[in-house]
C-alpha cells in the first residue's frame, strides 16, 4: 500500500494542487531573486521623476524621491516573506511546546499548562500583537516579536487538543514505563503523531501573518524607513491614491496573492492529509491477481430446501454482499444460505472480519445504503421479501423480527427514558395506545427480570447488563418471530453472560420464537445452541449439531478453530493448537476453497474449485473436499 | 529472579460524586519465577491497579516491594528504575504501537532504554528479539498498521521483554483478540516463562486463558481480592461465592447438550443488584 501512498504525496495530484504549487515557487523565486535583480533599481532616486504616475519607464510609478515602485514592489517580497515567516514559525514553536507537554508532564503541571492556555486564549490575537507592538516600540524586530508572541496561544491550544489524542494511547504509556525522559516523550512519540495537522495550520497562519505584519507596518508600527516591505510601500502608496490608485494597489495585490498562496497550499495538504486517512490500511497480503475470480458457483442445498418450508420462520439461500470501499469492490458475504424452524436456536460463530454481523444486517435489512445486496430466497414467516416494495418490507421485517446488538449503550438512545424506548416500535407499528403500550412494557421488562420502576430511567442509569436486557425486552415488545442476537454478550462479565443467555433461552421456550445467536465464542455458542453455522471468509463452511462442535468437526478450519480455545482443564504443558496466516484479503479472493493457503490437509484441488457446502448426514454439512475422519465414538451417539 | 509484593495498594480517583476506590487495599504476592493470574469482571480494578504497579497511576496507598524494598513511581527517576525492573503490556493493539515508527525503532527504542548498544548489536538484538516471540523478522520494517492484531500484540509484548525486565503484567492482552490468534499468543507467553523465568502479573477476565498461563490465580471483586489459590487448587475446590459464581459461568465446550440444564443452576450469582447501587458505574 505504501507505494501509491508515496507517489501521491510527492506529486500534485489535483489542479488545485498544481496552482498552488506553482503560485509558491514563484515566490520562492521572487523572495530570493527579487533583491539581486532588482534592489539597485529599487533603490536609485532620481530626483527628475519624482511621483510619477505609471510610465513605460516606470510601470507602477516612482515614490516621493523618484524610484521605480514595480523594482520596490518585487524587491520587497524577500522582507516581507522572511518577516511573516519567521514570525509564523516562532510562535508556533512556542505554542507546540506549551501546548504538546501537556501530553507529558505529571497531572498537576498539565492542569496550570491547561489554565495558563486558556488564560492566554482570552486575549484577542490582534490586539495582544497592536499592544507589544506599541510596547517594544515600532520597527521590524518588535513587529516580528509580537505577532508571534500573539499567535503563541492558538498554536498552543491546537496543540494540547492534538497531543491529548495521543497521551491516552498505550504507546506512550509504554513509553513512559520505558522511563524515556520526557524531552524524548515529546519527540519521538507525540510530535510526530501530531505534526502533519500542525503543519497544515502553521502553512494557514504564515498567511494571516503576512497579512498582520503588513497591517503592522501600514500602521508604521513595522518596518521603518528606509528599509521597507509591502505594508509600508501601501502604507506610501496611500497617500496618493485617489490621484494614483496604482502605486497603492500593486503591494496591496502582492500582499494578497501571497496569503492566498498559503492558504491554498494550506487547503490542498490538508486535502492529501484526508485522502491518506482514507487510505486502506489492512496488512499487505501476497501479491493481487491481476482479475478478480469468477463468482462462486452456488453451493447447492439439498433438495429438501429449494421449496417454501412451511415451519420455517427464517429462510435465505445465497446471499451476497457486496460494498463498496475506497480500495474497491470487496464482497464480505459470498452465497450464505440458511434458514431457522420456530424455536430454534442457532449459533453463527466465526472470526472477526468473517462477515457475521453483515449477514444479520441483511437478514434485518439494516445494512448501509450503499451496500449492494443479492440472495435468492429471503422468506420471513413464509412471506417472501424479495417480492415487497421497500414499505411493505419494512413493515414485514419491524414486527417479525427483533434485532439485539453487541453495544447495548450505543443501541439505545441516551436521552429518552426506557419507557419511551421500550413502546415506540409497537405504537407506529401496531398502533397501540399509550396505556396498552406502557403495560405492555411493564410486562417485557418483568419478563427479562427487571423491575417496572425501570422505565422511568435513562440509560446512562443502568448497568450493562441491565442495559442489554432493557435491548432484549425492547426486541419482545413486537413479539417477534426471529430475534437475532448480534455478540449480545461480548461486552458484558461471565457471570452477566450467563444470566442473558438464560434469558434468551427461557424467552425461546416461552414465545416459540427462533433464535440466531452470533458469536465469535465457541465454546458459549457450544453451550447454548442446538445447530451452529460456521463462517469463514464470508462463506459458511460448516453446518453442525452443537453437540458435535467439541469432538466430531470435520471441516479443518472448526476443527482448529475449536482446538484453539483454551478450557478450564487444558493441559498447561501441551501448546494450544494455532492456525498459521490470516484471513483472505476480502479485495483479493483467490480461487479456490478460501482456507486453503492455511489448510494443514489441502491438496491440488483445493487451490482450483471452491468446495460447496454438502451432506455428510443429515444435519450436518461441510465445504471441503477432504473432509476430516469422523470419530467412531462420535457417529455412534 | 526477581518478587513482586504489593502491600495494601489502593487506587483512588476522583469522581464526580466525590473520590471513586478503584483499588481497595491489595495485597498479592507475586514470588520470583511464577505466574499470577489476576481475574475479576470488568470495572473490577484490575487494570488500575496495573497502572498503579509500574507507576502510571499514583498510589492513594500501600507499597510496592520489589525484591524486599519499596519502590516509588512519582518521579521520573524512580519511574526508571521502576521501569527497568517492571514492564507492562497493554489491552488494545490498536493503541499499544505508535503508528509512526517501524517495529524495528520501536524495538530499538526500547532496547536502548537503559543501556547503550552500538548498530551491529542493536540489529541483532531487534532479530533475537523478534525470534523469540516466534515473529517473522521480515517484519522489523512494517508499521504497526501493516501488521494483524495479533503480530501487534506479540510486538508489544516484544517491546516490553526487550528491557530485559524482572518482571513483566499483561493487561488483558488477549481480550481484543480473536480465539486463534489467542492461541498463538498465550503459547508465547507459555514458552517465555520457560524460557526467561519471567515473574508474570497476568489479568484478564477470560478465566480459561489465565489458568491457562498461571500458577496461582487471584480473584477479584469491586477493587478487593476475594480469593487467592493456585489454579488447580481454585478450580477443584473455589471457596468465595464470587469465585463459585465465576468459574460455573465459565461456557465449556464439551457441555452436555441444550435440553438438560448446561451446569447447575446459580445459586451463587448476587441477585440483580438493585438500580441505585448501579448508579456509580
Ligand atoms: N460498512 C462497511 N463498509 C465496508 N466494509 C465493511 C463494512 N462493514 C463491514 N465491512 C467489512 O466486511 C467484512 C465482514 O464484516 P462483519 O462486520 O460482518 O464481520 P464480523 O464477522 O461480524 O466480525 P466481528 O467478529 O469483528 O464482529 C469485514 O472485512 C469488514 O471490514
Ligand atoms: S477444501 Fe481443501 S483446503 Fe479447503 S478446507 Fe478442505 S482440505 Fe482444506
Ligand atoms: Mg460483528
Amino acid at each position: 500500500m505504501s507505494v501509491p501512498t508515496r507517489s501521491r504525496r510527492s506529486l500534485p495530484s489535483s489542479p488545485l494542487a498544481w496552482v498552488a504549487a506553482t503560485m509558491l515557487a514563484s515566490l520562492v523565486l521572487l523572495a530570493l531573486a527579487g533583491p539581486l535583480v532588482w534592489g539597485a533599481a529599487a533603490d536609485r532616486p532620481d530626483p527628475s521623476a519624482v511621483l510619477q504616475g505609471p510610465s513605460a519607464a516606470h510601470p507602477f510609478g516612482t515614490d516621493n524621491l523618484g524610484r521605480d515602485l514595480l523594482a520596490r514592489v518585487l524587491t520587497a517580497a524577500r522582507p516581507s516573506l522572511l518577516l511573516a515567516l519567521s514570525a509564523t514559525l516562532l510562535g508556533a514553536a512556542g505554542g507546540v511546546v506549551l501546548g504538546a507537554s501537556t501530553a507529558v508532564v505529571g497531572p498537576r503541571t498539565r492542569r496550570w499548562l491547561a489554565t495558563l492556555i486558556n488564560l492566554l486564549l482570552a486575549f484577542p490575537a490582534l490586539l495582544v500583537a497592536l499592544f507589544l507592538a506599541v510596547v517594544l516600540g515600532a520597527g521590524a524586530g518588535g513587529a516580528l516579536f509580537a505577532l508571534a508572541v500573539a499567535s503563541v496561544p492558538g498554536f498552543a491550544r491546537l496543540a494540547q487538543t492534538l497531543a491529548a489524542g495521543v497521551s491516552g494511547t498505550d504507546y506512550l504509556a509504554a513509553a513512559r514505563v520505558l522511563g524515556l525522559r520526557r524531552h524524548r516523550l515529546l519527540r519521538r512519540h507525540v510530535l510526530p503523531n501530531i505534526a502533519e495537522p500542525l503543519l497544515l495550520s502553521t502553512t494557514m497562519a504564515a498567511g494571516t501573518a503576512l497579512v498582520a505584519l503588513a497591517g503592522l507596518s501600514f500602521l508604521g508600527l513595522g518596518v521603518q524607513p528606509p528599509a521597507y516591505d509591502w505594508g509600508q510601500l501601501l502604507n506610501q502608496g496611500l497617500d496618493r491614491v485617489y490621484a494614483q490608485p496604482l502605486p497603492a494597489l500593486a503591494p496591496g495585490l502582492a500582499i494578497l496573492y501571497a496569503a492566498l498562496t498559503f492558504q491554498l497550499l494550506g487547503e490542498v495538504l490538508a486535502g492529501s492529509a484526508a485522502r491518506r486517512a482514507h487510505a486502506p490500511q489492512s496488512p499487505p497480503t501476497a501479491p493481487l491477481p491481476a482479475t478478480l475470480p469468477a463468482p462462486l458457483p452456488v453451493p447447492d442445498g439439498p433438495a429438501g430446501d429449494d421449496h417454501v418450508l412451511q415451519d420455517h420462520v427464517l429462510q435465505v439461500e445465497d446471499l451476497t454482499i457486496e460494498l463498496p470501499t475506497p480500495a474497491g469492490v470487496i464482497r464480505p458475504v459470498r452465497g450464505v444460505s440458511l434458514s431457522l424452524r420456530a424455536g430454534e436456536i442457532v449459533g453463527l460463530v466465526g472470526e472477526s472480519g468473517s462477515g457475521k454481523s453483515l449477514t444479520a444486517l441483511a437478514l434485518a435489512g439494516l445494512l448501509p445504503e450503499h451496500a449492494r445486496v443479492g440472495r435468492r430466497t429471503h422468506r420471513l414467516l413464509g412471506a417472501d421479501l424479495t417480492a415487497m416494495t421497500r414499505k411493505e418490507r419494512h413493515h414485514h421485517l419491524a414486527t417479525g423480527l427483533a434485532v439485539i446488538f453487541q453495544n447495548p449503550a450505543s443501541a439505545l438512545n441516551p436521552s429518552l427514558r426506557i419507557a419511551t424506548q421500550l413502546t415506540e416500535a409497537i405504537r407506529t407499528h401496531r398502533g397501540a395506545s399509550r396505556t396498552e403500550a406502557a403495560a405492555q412494557a411493564e410486562a417485557a421488562l418483568r419478563r427479562v427480570a427487571l423491575p417496572p420502576s425501570l422505565l422511568r430511567s435513562r440509560p446512562h442509569q443502568l448497568s450493562g447488563g441491565q442495559r442489554q436486557r432493557v435491548m432484549i425486552a425492547s426486541g419482545l415488545m413486537v413479539r417477534p418471530a426471529l430475534i437475532i442476537a448480534d455478540e449480545p454478550t461480548t461486552a458484558l462479565d461471565v457471570t452477566v453472560q450467563r444470566q442473558i443467555t438464560e434469558l434468551l433461552s427461557d424467552v425461546r421456550r416461552d414465545t416459540s420464537a427462533a433464535v440466531l445467536f452470533i458469536s465469535h465464542d465457541v465454546a458459549l455458542v457450544a453451550g447454548l445452541c442446538e445447530r451452529v453455522l460456521v463462517m469463514y471468509a464470508g462463506t459458511v463452511v460448516e453446518s453442525l449439531p452443537a453437540d458435535r462442535l467439541a469432538t466430531a468437526t470435520r471441516h479443518p478450519y472448526t476443527r482448529a478453530l475449536v482446538e484453539s480455545v483454551p478450557d478450564l482443564t487444558a493441559d498447561r504443558d501441551r501448546p494450544l493448537r494455532t492456525v498459521e496466516g490470516g484471513p483472505p484479503d476480502p479485495l483479493a479472493p483467490a480461487a479456490g476453497c478460501p482456507f486453503q493457503p492455511r489448510c494443514p490437509h489441502r491438496r491440488h484441488r483445493c487451490a482450483e474449485d471452491v468446495p460447496a457446502l454438502t451432506d455428510l448426514d443429515p444435519g450436518h454439512r461441510v465445504a471441503c473436499w477432504y473432509p476430516l475422519p469422523a470419530p467412531a465414538k462420535a457417529t455412534a451417539s | 529472579m526477581t518478587a513482586l509484593t504489593l502491600c495494601q495498594v489502593t487506587v483512588r480517583y476522583d469522581g464526580p460524586h466525590g473520590p471513586v476506590t478503584a483499588v481497595d487495599g491489595v495485597s498479592l504476592d507475586i514470588p520470583a519465577g511464577t505466574t499470577v493470574g489476576l481475574v475479576g469482571e470488568s470495572g473490577s480494578g484490575k487494570s488500575s491497579l496495573a497502572r498503579a504497579v509500574v507507576g502510571l497511576t499514583p498510589l492513594s496507598g500501600g507499597r510496592i516491594i520489589l525484591d524486599g524494598r519499596e519502590v516509588g513511581g512519582r518521579t521520573v527517576r524512580a519511574r526508571r528504575h521502576l521501569g527497568r525492573r517492571v514492564q507492562v503490556v497493554f489491552q488494545d493493539p490498536d493503541t499499544a504501537l505508535d503508528p509512526r515508527m517501524t517495529v524495528r525503532q520501536t524495538l530499538e527504542e526500547a532496547a536502548t532504554a537503559f543501556r547503550r548498544l552500538d548498530r551491529r548489536a542493536r540489529s541483532e538484538r531487534v532479530a533475537g528479539l523478534l525470534d523469540l516471540v516466534g515473529l517473522d523478522p521480515r517484519l522489523a520494517d512494517r508499521l504497526p498498521r501493516q501488521l494483524s492484531g495479533g503480530q501487534r500484540q506479540r510486538v508489544a509484548i516484544t517491546r516490553a521483554l526487550a528491557v530485559e525486565p524482572d518482571v513483566l503484567i499483561a493487561d488483558e492482552i488477549t481480550s481484543a483478540l480473536d480465539v486463534s490468534v489467542q492461541a498463538s499468543v498465550l503459547n508465547t507467553i507459555r514458552r517465555l516463562q520457560r524460557q526467561l523465568g519471567l515473574s508474570m502479573l497476568f489479568i484478564g477476565h477470560n478465566l480459561p486463558a489465565v489458568c491457562y498461563v498461571s500458577d496461582v490465580v487471584a480473584v477479584m471483586h469491586r477493587g478487593r481480592i476475594v480469593e487467592t489459590a493456585p489454579t488447580t487448587a481454585l478450580l477443584r475446590d473455589p471457596q468465595h461465592p464470587y469465585t463459585r459464581a465465576l468459574l460455573t459461568s465459565v461456557p465449556i465446550l464439551n457441555a452436555p447438550p441444550p435440553g438438560e440444564p448446561a451446569a447447575p443452576a446459580l445459586p451463587a450469582l448476587p441477585a440483580l443488584p438493585a438500580l441505585p447501587d448501579e448508579k456509580l458505574s
